[in-house]
Formats: C-alpha cells, sequence, structure tokens
C-alpha cells in the first residue's frame, strides 16, 4: 500500500508538472470559451441582419399578404416594369426580387420566380410559397362560395401530453433535455478515455524506453505500478477537467458580461425548438429538468466513468509494455478506438430514435460500449435489473482484462526490441 | 562457510524454448560470486528470478536459509542490465523515489544520498535532470540507487558495461568495499577480465545449463594440465629439442623475455612433477624461465563450452 501511494504521488507529479499538460490545462478552457464566444457573436450578426426582398405582384393578388419581419424587409415594385425592378434591386444591393406572374385563369395558378445575387436559403423559400399558397387556397375557397371564417374556427389543433403509466408527465421537449444529458456524458466519457487511456500508454513506454522498469519492478510488484499509474494518471485527468470546468465557467461568465454577448444565444436545431414551442410546454420542460433523476445520474455516470476508464487503460497499459515507441501502437490503436465510436454512435443513432430498443439494450450490456450507450440511456429511465446486469457484466470484465492486460504488461515490459504480433501476445499470456 | 543464497534446481521456460534447465547455484556469506556465461545462455533470467521479477516453473530460491518472500526485496540491490532512470525527473527527486520504493523513510534516504553523493563526488547533480548528464554520470546514480539500503545482497548485471575504464575501477573498488563491509555480490557478466580480478566464486551457464560451479581456485586447480612454460639456453638446442619431445609432450610458447631462449610449453605426464622436468633440464641446459600454467577462467570457459558444444 505504501508503494502504491509512492506510484501514484509520484505518476500524478510527472503528469502534471509535464509542460504540454500545463499549457493544454490553461489553453483548452480558453479556446473553448473564444469558440463559444465567436459562435454566439456570429449568431448574433446573423440575427442583426436584415434582409429586403423587392416583390413584383402582377397579379396584384399577393403583394400585401408579405408582412414585414425582424429579418426580412418586403418593398413593392409591382407599379413599375420587371426590368426595372430588377435593376433597382441589383444596383440597391437588395437580397432578391420575387416575381409573381398574372394568374389567367380562374383556378390557375401564378409562376412564382426568385431573381437573386445568392440562392436564398430553405426558409425563405418555405416562407415565400407557404404565403403564396395560403393567400391562393383562400381565394380560391371564397370563390367556390365557402366560408373561410367557419373553416379558421373549425381549425383544430392537437398536442399530445405524455405521461407514463406511473402517472409522471412530460413533454416532447423532454426528450431533448434527456438525450443532451445523455449524449454530454457519454461524450465526455469517450473523450477522458482517449486522452488519459493514452497518456497511461504513454507513460508505459517511456517507463520502458529509459530502462528504469527493471530498476523498478525490483522493488514493486508489476501490477502495483500498473495499478498506480492508472490511478495516478486519472488523478491529474480530474484535476484538468476540474481546472477547465472551474476556469471555462469563470472565462465564459466574465468574457461574456465584459462583451456584452449571450453565450445561450447560439443557435441550435434543440434551441429553436424550445423557441418555437408553446408556453404550457415549456413550463413542462423546466418541470422534467427539475425533475431529472440527478441523484442517480451522477451516481451511474460515476459508477460507469470509472468502470469503462479502468477497462480502457489497462487496455491501453497493456499496449504501451508490448511494445517499443509510439510508432508501433498504431496496429494495436484501431480495436480501441472501434468499439468507442460505436457506442457513440449507437449512441447517437439508436438510442434517440428508440432508447429501449433491442441495438441499444444490446449495447447497453456489451462492457467495452456499456459506458458509453448505458449513460445515454439512463435520463430516459431504464429497468434497475438491465442495469444491475450492465454495471456486473462490466466488472467482471475489468478484473478479466486486469488480469489479462498484467500478464501481458509483466511479460511485456522486460521485452526489447521486437515489434509484438498477436499470437505473440497470445503466447505471452502463458509465460 | 553458510550460503546467503541457494537456487536450487531451477527450471524456466518460455514457451517451447527453456531458458534455465536444472540450474543450481549457492552462494556464500560475504563472497563475491560471478555468474558467466555467452549471451543468451539464461544468465539475465536466473538474475530476475532471484529478485522475484520472473517466477521459476520449479525450484526455489532460499535467502538466508528461508525461501524467498516479496519481502526480501529490502535486502536485495539489483542493477539491471538494461538500466535507465527518467529522463524528465531530478536526479535527487527519483533517487528518493526509489529509495523509498524500497522501504527507506524519506528523512533515513535524503541523509544517505547525499553521503553517497559526497562520496562518488557527484553533490552538484542533485538538481539536475537526467537528460543533462552522461550515460556514465547517470550509470553512478544507478549505482548509488542500488546500494543505498544496504542490502545484503547486491546483484549487478554486466555492472562495467558502459563505464569508462576510471569510473569502471572507481565502482570495482566500491563493489570489493561493500564485500568487505560485509555484503554479498553476485554479478553476471560475459567478460572474463573482471572475474579474474573479483570473483571468488564463479558459476558457469552455458545454454540454460550450469556447467562448472565453485570456488575459483579449486577449479583452476582441477582444470591445471600439468604443463610447464619454460625458456632454456642450451649448447645444441635441437638435440636438446630432440630428447625432450621423447620424453615429453612438448609445444611452442610465446612470452616475452630478454634471452635468446628456445620457448616451449611441456605437460608432464601424470606421475611427473615439476621437480622431474627441473631435474632433466638443469644438466642440459641454462633455465631462464620456468612457470605453472594456470588455465584463465577465459581458459575455461572455452574449454567447457567447447567440450559441452
Amino acid at each position: 500500500m505504501r508503494n502504491l501511494r509512492l506510484i501514484i504521488n509520484r505518476e500524478y507529479l510527472a503528469r502534471v508538472r509535464n509542460k504540454t499538460f500545463i499549457v493544454m490545462t490553461f489553453l483548452s478552457p480558453l479556446i473553448f470559451v473564444g469558440m463559444i464566444l465567436l459562435i454566439a457573436y456570429l449568431s448574433m450578426l446573423n440575427s442583426t441582419e436584415q434582409k429586403i426582398i423587392g416583390i413584383h405582384d402582377e397579379s396584384g393578388m399577393f403583394a400585401a399578404e408579405f408582412k414585414d419581419g425582424e429579418q426580412v424587409q418586403y418593398l413593392d415594385y409591382s407599379d413599375k416594369s420587371l426590368v426595372s425592378a430588377r435593376q433597382e434591386v441589383l444596383e440597391n444591393e437588395y437580397f432578391g426580387l420575387i416575381h409573381i406572374s398574372e394568374i389567367n385563369s380562374q383556378f390557375g395558378k401564378p409562376d412564382v420566380e426568385f431573381f437573386g445575387k445568392d440562392t436564398p436559403g430553405f426558409g425563405t423559400i418555405e416562407n415565400i410559397e407557404k404565403t403564396i399558397s395560403d393567400k391562393l387556397t383562400r381565394e380560391q375557397l371564397i370563390a367556390k362560395g365557402i366560408d373561410v371564417s367557419e373553416i379558421d374556427k373549425a381549425r383544430a389543433d392537437v398536442s399530445v401530453a405524455i405521461q407514463n403509466f406511473a402517472g409522471e408527465q412530460s413533454s416532447k421537449m423532454s426528450n431533448y433535455i434527456k438525450m443532451f444529458f445523455g449524449g454530454a456524458a457519454g461524450y465526455l466519457l469517450m473523450m477522458f478515455i482517449i486522452i488519459y487511456g493514452n497518456m497511461v500508454m504513454r507513460s508505459v513506454i517511456e517507463e520502458k524506453t529509459n530502462r528504469i522498469i527493471e530498476i523498478i519492478v525490483s522493488s514493486v510488484k508489476p501490477f502495483q505500478l500498473l495499478l498506480g499509474k492508472v490511478l495516478g494518471t486519472s488523478l491529474a485527468g480530474i484535476t484538468q477537467f476540474t481546472v477547465w470546468v472551474i476556469l471555462g465557467t469563470v472565462l465564459l461568465i466574465g468574457v461574456s458580461s465584459f462583451l456584452g454577448i449571450d453565450p445561450t444565444n447560439v443557435q441550435t436545431p434543440a434551441s429553436s425548438a424550445i423557441n418555437g414551442a408553446a408556453q404550457p410546454e415549456i413550463n413542462q420542460l423546466v418541470i422534467d429538468i427539475l425533475k431529472l433523476p440527478y441523484g442517480s445520474l451522477l451516481g451511474f455516470f460515476l459508477i460507469y466513468f470509472i468502470g469503462g476508464y479502468f477497462l480502457y487503460s489497462a487496455i491501453y497499459a497493456a499496449i504501451g509494455a508490448a511494445v517499443d515507441s509510439e510508432t508501433d501502437t498504431q496496429q494495436f490503436m484501431f480495436p480501441i478506438i472501434l468499439p468507442l465510436i460505436l457506442g457513440i454512435y449507437v449512441g447517437f443513432f439508436s438510442v434517440v430514435e428508440n432508447p429501449h430498443g433491442t441495438v441499444s439494450t444490446i449495447f447497453s450490456i456489451i462492457p467495452l460500449t456499456s459506458p458509453i450507450v448505458m449513460l445515454m440511456r439512463i435520463p430516459f429511465g431504464v429497468p434497475w435489473w438491465e442495469i444491475a446486469i450492465s454495471i456486473s457484466v462490466l466488472i467482471a470484465t475489468n478484473f478479466g482484462v486486469l488480469w489479462l492486460s498484467a500478464k501481458i504488461y509483466r511479460v511485456g515490459i522486460l521485452m526489447y526490441g521486437k515489434k509484438p504480433t498477436y499470437k505473440e501476445l497470445y503466447k505471452w499470456l502463458k509465460y | 562457510m553458510e550460503n546467503l543464497l541457494v537456487a536450487e534446481n531451477i527450471y524456466k521456460r518460455f514457451g517451447n524454448f527453456t531458458a534455465l534447465n536444472n540450474v543450481s547455484i549457492n552462494i556464500p556469506k560475504e563472497s563475491i560470486f560471478g555468474l558467466l556465461g555467452p549471451n543468451g545462455a539464461g544468465k539475465t533470467t536466473l538474475l530476475r528470478i532471484i529478485n522475484q521479477i520472473t517466477m521459476p516453473d520449479e525450484g526455489t530460491v532460499y535467502l538466508d536459509g528461508k525461501p524467498l518472500h516479496p519481502n526480501d526485496i529490502a535486502h536485495i540491490g539489483y542493477l539491471p542490465e538494461e538500466r535507465g532512470l527518467y529522463k524528465s525527473m531530478k536526479v535527487g527527486e527519483q533517487a528518493l523515489y526509489l529509495a523509498r520504493l524500497k522501504g527507506l523513510t524519506k528523512a533515513e534516504a535524503k541523509e544517505r544520498l547525499s553521503y553517497w553523493f559526497k562520496r562518488l563526488d557527484i553533490e552538484e547533480w542533485w538538481d539536475k535532470k537526467i537528460q543533462e548528464l552522461s550515460k556514465g554520470m547517470a550509470q553512478k546514480v544507478q549505482f548509488v540507487i542500488t546500494v543505498l539500503h544496504r542490502p545484503k545482497l547486491l546483484i549487478f548485471d554486466e555492472p562495467f558495461s558502459g563505464f569508462d575504464p576510471v569510473n569502471a575501477n572507481l565502482i570495482k573498488d566500491e563493489i570489493l568495499q561493500l564485500r568487505d563491509e560485509g555484503a554479498t555480490i553476485l554479478f553476471s557478466t560475459h567478460r572474463m577480465e573482471s572475474v579474474e580480478e573479483l570473483c571468488d566464486y564463479i558459476a558457469l551457464i552455458h545454454k540454460s545449463n550450469k556447467l562448472l560451479d565453485g570456488k575459483v581456485s579449486e577449479i583452476k586447480k582441477e582444470y591445471k594440465s600439468n604443463t610447464y612454460e619454460v625458456g632454456i639456453n642450451a649448447a645444441d638446442e635441437l638435440a636438446l629439442l630432440n630428447e625432450l619431445e621423447d620424453k615429453f609432450q612438448t609445444g611452442p610458447a610465446r612470452f616475452k623475455s630478454i634471452q635468446e631462449d628456445l620457448k616451449l610449453t611441456i605437460k608432464l605426464r601424470e606421475n611427473e612433477d615439476s621437480n622431474d622436468l627441473i631435474q632433466f633440464l638443469l644438466s642440459r641446459a641454462r633455465i631462464n624461465h620456468f612457470v605453472e600454467v594456470i588455465p584463465s577462467v577465459n581458459d575455461i570457459f572455452i574449454k567447457t563450452v567447447t567440450q559441452n558444444a
């Protein structure tokens, strides 16, 4: 135990004192905050910019239907000829010109054209089409002698209220929230595994290339060294993450209040969906956010975080022990990265679509992907026995992999000059 | 004499390859024991087994009469053949770390380190990083770390490789000094010159098997071939040579002398001794040079290895 503490201490200090580590610890929040502010600033620019679109309406039916909004202003050029209208829009550098032709027959449709410097966005076109077709539909209904006001009265808007069998209410929005929490947790775990797993591996390779390894294993058991390394590096990782979170928050709040940029102004599909939601839904959303089981979420996050990180670190350490230099690790990297990426993909495609489907369930039990996939599923509510199976499998695999890794590690650290194959690694297990 | 370390019938296999095949050695207390053998003979594997880095497939190692226990690492100091230090750590810091891993307290370790650093005149290196030191300098630091916790048994794997002659000599003197202070030393090498000077006992390992072991003087006695090297001066050298060839087994000899001698090696039969040869020569020639041919460890090594090939 005393030696384990000494090793953890050394590994921790070695990581934390490393110049690259220090630079990354303090630079990353800066870059991160800078990027968020840049995006927020750009979307602010985007929304303050007003487009001016000219309308040349030969039918005389639609020009009045286009209402000026925050982002678009319409100018009526219907009294001019099309040629001079185009000329004027071009000279004034307006965004574009809509040309609506005359309607020839009673139930005919006008030809609609858009002239512009650039191709207009999807939303702009949709808006134009909708305005014209709504007006046209109304006019045609009136022409057929139908009372339009009656239709308006009869229009029904249906919103599905979601409730589970226990009687808890939720909203469509809450799925976004759950997706966000689960996705963030899974993604964080993957990043942590890749960054700090690599650190463990490099530290093993360093001891091998420095030829200090045999001096150390004459004093401590290789397993102790392996454990100390993984623990020391993860402590350094937690330190770095803490600094990132604290520094990032302080910087974000400080700089944004200083520059007057609202970082929540970042436009995402989710945030525009929230903006479009009706008031009762937003109330429900707040309830949903508050109602998320934070205690168990944090608890499971820690369990899967530790379990997943240990599992992969042990593999990383074994790879480090097997090779002589970092360039030799390539052939072993792919099998590590693959399940991590698979976990993320399954999470973002399958879990979001169907959190309790077969694919999601299976991948949340396979130990190499379960930390990521299960973390994404948990906010949607997973039966306790599934979590129990998943955690048991993860823990059992952890012991198995740690045991195998320790064997490869024990042999590998004393082997020099050979680039091992998988076959040889298998042989080492039997030494 | 009592043995500090006994390795009994050690077997170690790696897959199909046998690294050690029934090897036993006994290392008497306060002696210097040389483990000899060509590269790849299995020396390092045996040393690793004694250090409990690798486990033997069969056989037991006893330290002070008891089977090795993990705690015994505190009584063993090991300088491996593949040795190095952390590149980015300061010399003093990692010396402290490695000493504490051996069970010393921080204060003890500091005190002893400052003693050794003074003794080897490397005090000013304390705050330097290893990458600023030369290879020989780093090896001095490693030597200090190996002996710092005053182990009963010191194990050096090829201790002199990489040292310049001055430092090699310095380390040799330190090893002898440690032996005189009561430590037992086991070192492995394939260089025979250092063995002649240092070792009291040797064991010879070749292709995973122990071919020979024992006290150096006794092994030499066993391997001497009753051969003498002579330099003689006679009136009729040709006649004398013919006479000698009739009576003994002779061969040419090479040694430096200021005389215009006839230089020969003469091997006696089993029932003859040096006096018989001297008597024979006395009446026929003037003897300028007469010495018994003692086999060097190198000769014994080569002879044994080729015999068993």
